[in-house]
C-alpha cells in the first residue's frame, strides 16, 4: 500500500528540516520526501497548511495489560496514542504480573502487533517481581526486546542494588528509568508539601522526596556509566540537579508531563481525586522551572506518564483515591498551550521532545521523517481548537481533569505500520 | 411558643449556604450570623423544657466514620432540641465493613429522603465529595486535617461570650497545628473576626507556610501566652502517631504543656483557656489547669449544642429558599 502525504508543511529536527513537501510511504518506509508527488495508485492525505512530523514517541505509558483490562488493553491504549499523535508508547511494566521475564515480553510485542496500530516498546523490570530485592534477568529481557528497564510506580529503594542494577545495565547498554522517590520522606503523603497541603489538610509530599533520589541515581550514573533517564521531573530543585549533571558530561536525560507543566497543587482546592498524580502537581515555581529546563534542553523529553483507573475508584474520599491520570490523548494539546504559546519551544523543539529526543534516547529506529526510515508520521492542524469530551476519550478509562477544556492543536492524521490510523480525526 | 432571639440586627433571610463544608468558605458576616444566631438558641437550651419545634419533620443523618462521643452526641441533641428526627450511622455498624464505597452509603441514605447529613471522617475532603454527590445540606463534622468548623464556630462563640467581643483580641493556639483541623478552623474563624493568632507548637507539629494563613508562628510557649487574652490548647494525639513528631511526653509536658505555675508566671491574670477535649490530663493541660477557674471547657461543651442548632437553622432555610448556593 502505497500512501502519499501533500502539501503538509514538514518538520523534522533530526535533519533539521522545516520546509514544504510531500511524503512518499510504501511497504512501511518512507521511500520519498520531495515536491509534487505524484501517484495514482496511492492513498492521499491533504495536509494542506497542517504540520507533518515524526510520530510521537511515549517514554511512559500505562497499559494495565495483563492485569488490570478493566482499565485499559493494548489495543485501547494504543488507539488513544494515535489519537494523540503517538505512533510507539514504552509499556511500563507495573503490570500484574510485572514484565521480569521474556514471556512477558513477547507477550506484549505480540499484543501490539495484532493491534495494527503504533508499536508497543516493552519496558522490563530492573529488580525480579518488581519486588527492590533481586536484579531481574536483563539480560533475557533484551532479547526478548525490551528497550529499557524501571520498576517504575516505585522506586528502587536500596542504593546499594540500584548500583548493582545499573552496573549491570550497563553492561547490556540498556536504559535505566528512574521513578525517584524517597518513599520513606514521601510518607504516604497525597499531595505536594507547602501552602495548600496545610490548608486542604491532606498529608504532605516534600519536593525532597523527589530530589533525593534524582540526585542519588545521578551519583551512581555517574560510578557505574549506565545511562539513566530520569522519569516524570516535577521539582525545580530537580531540575537543577539534572542541568549540573548534565555540565558535568554525565549520561543522564529526563522527562516531564504535560500536566506537570500545566496544573498546580493549588488545582487540588476542591479534592478532585482526577487531579491526583504522583509526583504531586507542584508550584508555580516548579512550573516554571520545568518550563525552563524544556526551554534550555536540560528536560530532553515530554512524556505522559498515562495511568488509567477506574471511575469507580476515582470517585473516592481523596486519600483512598488512587494516583494517576490518563495523558496521551491530550499531551500534544497541552503542550502547545504551556510551550509554544507561551514561547518556550518552537514548533522543531517540541517534536524533538515528542519524537527525535525518546528515539534517540532508546534506540528505537523512527523520531524522524528521513528517506528509508520507518514510516511513522503524525499530521497536526495546529490551529485547531477541539474540546475534550468523555465520550470521544479512545482510552478505555477516562481519568483527566482535561475533560470539558477546550484545547489547541489537533492530530489529523497518523500514518504507522503502512497504513494510516488516525484519518481526519479519528482512530480507523 | 416563645419567639428566638436574633440579636445585633443580622438578618438570618440573607443567609444563602447549603452547606457547611469548613470556615474558610465563610465570610465575616456569615460567621458572625451563626453566632448570633448561636445566642437565641442558648436561651432555649436553658430552658426547663428546652425544645423548639424549629425543623419538626426534618430528618437529620450523623454518618460518623471516625470514632466521636462529644461532637456526635452534641449535633444529636441539637437537632433533637429543633425537634428534627435523627439517625445515628458509625461506621462499625455501616455497610463500609461490606465495601460499600462512601458515595454509594450516602446516596442510599439520601434515597430515604433525608434533609441533612452530618458527617465525621478521618480523610481530609470528604465532606466536600460527599456535597458533590448528594442533594442533602452537608456538615462537615470534622474531615482528617482539614476542618472541624462547628468546633471552631463554638469556640469563637465561647471566645466572645468571655470577652465581649473578637475583633483585636490575641489569640494562641498550642498543640499539633498540621494534624489538627480545629487549629484550622479557629485560625480561618479568628482572622476573619478581627483576632491576632499565633500558632505555638513543636516544630515538627508546624504545616509548612502556615504563615500565609494570616498567624504568627513561634515555638517558644513563654511568647505564646505572652499577652494572651485566651489560649486553645489542642489535643495532643497520641494515638495518631505513626512515627514520633517528638521525643516523648515529658519533653512535650515540660517544653509545651500547660501547668499553673506557667500560667501565672507567662500569661495575662484573666487569660481564657480553651480546649477541644478529650483532655489527656497531664499532657497538655495540667491537673490543675484543667479545672481551673481560667477554663471555659464546660462551657465549650454547653455552646456547642446552641451553635449547632443555630447552623441546622440556618442550613434548612437554605434549602427551602431560593436556588442555594454552596
Amino acid at each position: 500500500m502505497k500512501i502519499i502525504i501533500k502539501n503538509g508543511k514538514i518538520i523534522d529536527p533530526a535533519q533539521q528540516i522545516r520546509k514544504k513537501a510531500d511524503i512518499l510511504v510504501e511497504k512501511g518506509k518512507i521511500v520519498a520526501v520531495k515536491n509534487s508527488i505524484k501517484d495514482p495508485n496511492a492513498i492521499s492525505i491533504d495536509a494542506k497548511d497542517q504540520l507533518v512530523v515524526p510520530g510521537f514517541i511515549d517514554m511512559h505509558t500505562h497499559l494495565r495489560e495483563p492485569g488490570r483490562e478493566d482499565k485499559e488493553t493494548v489495543l485501547t491504549g494504543l488507539k488513544a496514542a494515535a489519537k494523540g499523535g503517538f505512533t510507539a508508547v514504552c509499556a511500563m511494566p507495573n503490570t500484574d504480573p510485572p514484565c521480569d521475564n521474556q514471556a512477558q515480553v513477547k507477550f506484549l510485542i505480540e499484543k501490539s502487533n495484532e493491534a495494527k496500530l503504533g508499536e508497543v516498546l516493552p519496558v522490563g523490570t530492573i529488580t525480579k517481581n518488581r519486588e527492590g530485592r533481586d536484579i531481574s534477568e536483563m539480560k533475557d529481557l533484551k532479547d526478548a526486546g525490551v528497550r529499557a528497564v524501571s520498576d517504575d510506580g516505585d522506586p528502587v529503594a536500596d542504593s546499594s542494588l540500584m548500583r548493582r542494577a545499573m552496573e549491570y545495565a550497563s553492561m547490556l547498554d540498556l536504559l535505566v528509568i528512574s521513578h525517584c522517590e524517597d518513599q520513606t520522606l514521601a510518607d504516604n503523603g497525597v499531595m505536594h508539601e507547602g501552602y495548600w497541603s496545610t490548608v486542604l489538610g491532606l498529608a504532605p509530599i516534600p519536593a525532597a522526596a523527589e530530589s533525593i533520589i534524582v540526585d542519588r541515581d545521578i551519583k551512581l550514573a555517574e560510578l557505574t556509566g549506565a545511562r539513566l533517564h530520569i522519569a516524570h521531573v516535577s521539582t525545580a530543585e530537580s531540575v537543577e540537579i539534572i542541568r549540573k549533571a548534565k555540565k558535568r558530561g554525565i549520561n543522564v536525560t529526563a522527562e516531564v508531563t504535560p500536566h506537570h507543566i500545566t496544573l498546580r497543587d493549588e488545582d487540588l482546592k476542591t479534592y478532585n481525586t482526577l487531579f491526583k498524580v504522583n509526583p504531586p502537581l507542584r508550584t508555580a515555581k516548579d512550573v516554571l522551572a520545568l518550563k525552563k529546563g524544556l526551554e534550555d534542553g536540560t528536560i530532553d523529553v515530554i512524556a505522559t506518564d498515562h495511568a488509567p483507573h477506574l471511575e469507580s475508584e476515582k470517585e473516592k474520599e481523596f486519600d483512598y483515591a488512587p494516583f494517576g491520570m490518563i495523558g496521551l490523548e491530550t499531551a500534544l494539546s497541552l503542550c502547545v498551550t504551556a510551550l509554544i504559546d507561551e514561547k518556550y519551544l518552537d514548533w522543531p523543539a517540541l517534536v524533538e521532545k515528542l519524537a527525535f529526543n525518546p528515539a534517540r534516547i532508546l534506540g528505537y529506529p523512527g523520531g524522524t521523517l528521513k528517506e528509508g526510515a520507518p514510516a511513522n508520521i503524525t499530521v497536526i492542524d495546529p490551529e485547531k481548537e477541539w474540546v475534550y469530551e468523555k465520550d470521544t476519550v479512545n482510552s478505555l478509562s477516562s481519568n483527566s481533569p482535561f475533560l470539558g477544556w477546550k484545547l489547541k492543536a489537533m492530530v489529523t492524521n497518523v500514518v504507522a505500520g503502512g497504513r494510516v490510523i488516525v484519518k481526519e480525526g479519528a482512530v480507523v | 411558643m416563645r419567639q428566638i432571639k436574633t440579636n445585633r440586627g443580622t438578618r438570618t433571610a440573607n443567609w444563602t449556604k447549603k452547606h457547611l463544608l469548613g470556615i474558610e468558605g465563610l465570610n465575616e458576616e456569615e460567621i458572625l450570623m451563626i453566632m448570633n444566631q448561636a445566642e437565641g438558641f442558648k436561651e432555649v437550651v436553658e430552658r426547663t423544657i428546652p425544645k423548639v419545634p424549629t425543623l419538626r419533620g426534618k430528618t437529620i443523618v450523623n454518618l460518623f466514620c471516625e470514632p466521636s462521643t462529644r461532637t456526635r452526641t452534641s449535633f444529636e441533641l441539637a437537632a433533637k432540641r429543633l425537634s428534627a428526627d435523627t439517625i445515628n450511622i458509625a461506621t462499625s455498624s455501616s455497610s463500609f465493613l461490606k465495601g460499600e464505597t462512601l458515595k454509594d452509603t450516602a446516596r442510599n441514605i439520601e434515597a430515604m429522603n433525608i434533609d441533612m447529613l452530618v458527617i465525621r471522617h478521618s480523610c481530609a475532603g470528604a465532606p466536600v465529595f460527599l456535597s458533590r454527590c448528594v442533594e442533602a445540606s452537608v456538615i462537615n463534622a470534622g474531615d482528617g486535617a482539614h476542618e472541624h468548623p462547628t468546633q471552631a464556630l463554638l469556640d469563637v462563640f465561647t471566645m466572645r461570650e468571655k470577652l465581649g467581643k473578637i475583633n483585636g483580641i490575641n489569640a494562641t493556639i498550642i498543640g499539633d497545628i498540621a494534624h489538627s483541623r480545629v487549629a484550622k478552623s479557629n485560625i480561618w474563624a479568628l482572622t476573619r473576626l478581627g483576632a491576632n493568632v499565633t500558632v505555638c507548637g513543636p516544630k515538627t507539629m508546624m504545616p509548612k507556610e502556615i504563615e500565609k494563613m494570616g498567624v504568627k508562628v513561634v515555638y517558644d510557649l513563654k511568647e505564646a501566652l505572652d499577652n494572651a487574652d485566651v489560649v486553645n490548647v489542642l489535643r495532643i494525639q497520641l494515638e495518631r502517631q505513626k512515627s514520633p513528631l517528638f521525643p516523648g511526653t515529658r519533653e512535650y509536658v515540660r517544653t509545651f504543656g500547660i501547668n499553673k505555675s506557667k500560667l501565672d508566671k507567662y500569661a495575662k491574670k484573666d487569660v481564657v483557656l480553651l480546649h477541644p477535649g478529650p483532655i489527656n490530663r497531664g499532657v497538655e493541660l495540667s491537673q490543675d489547669v484543667a479545672d481551673s477557674e481560667y477554663s471555659v471547657i464546660l462551657d465549650q461543651v454547653k455552646n456547642g449544642v446552641a451553635v449547632r442548632m443555630a447552623i441546622l437553622f440556618l442550613l434548612s432555610l437554605s434549602r427551602k429558599g431560593k436556588k442555594a448556593k454552596t
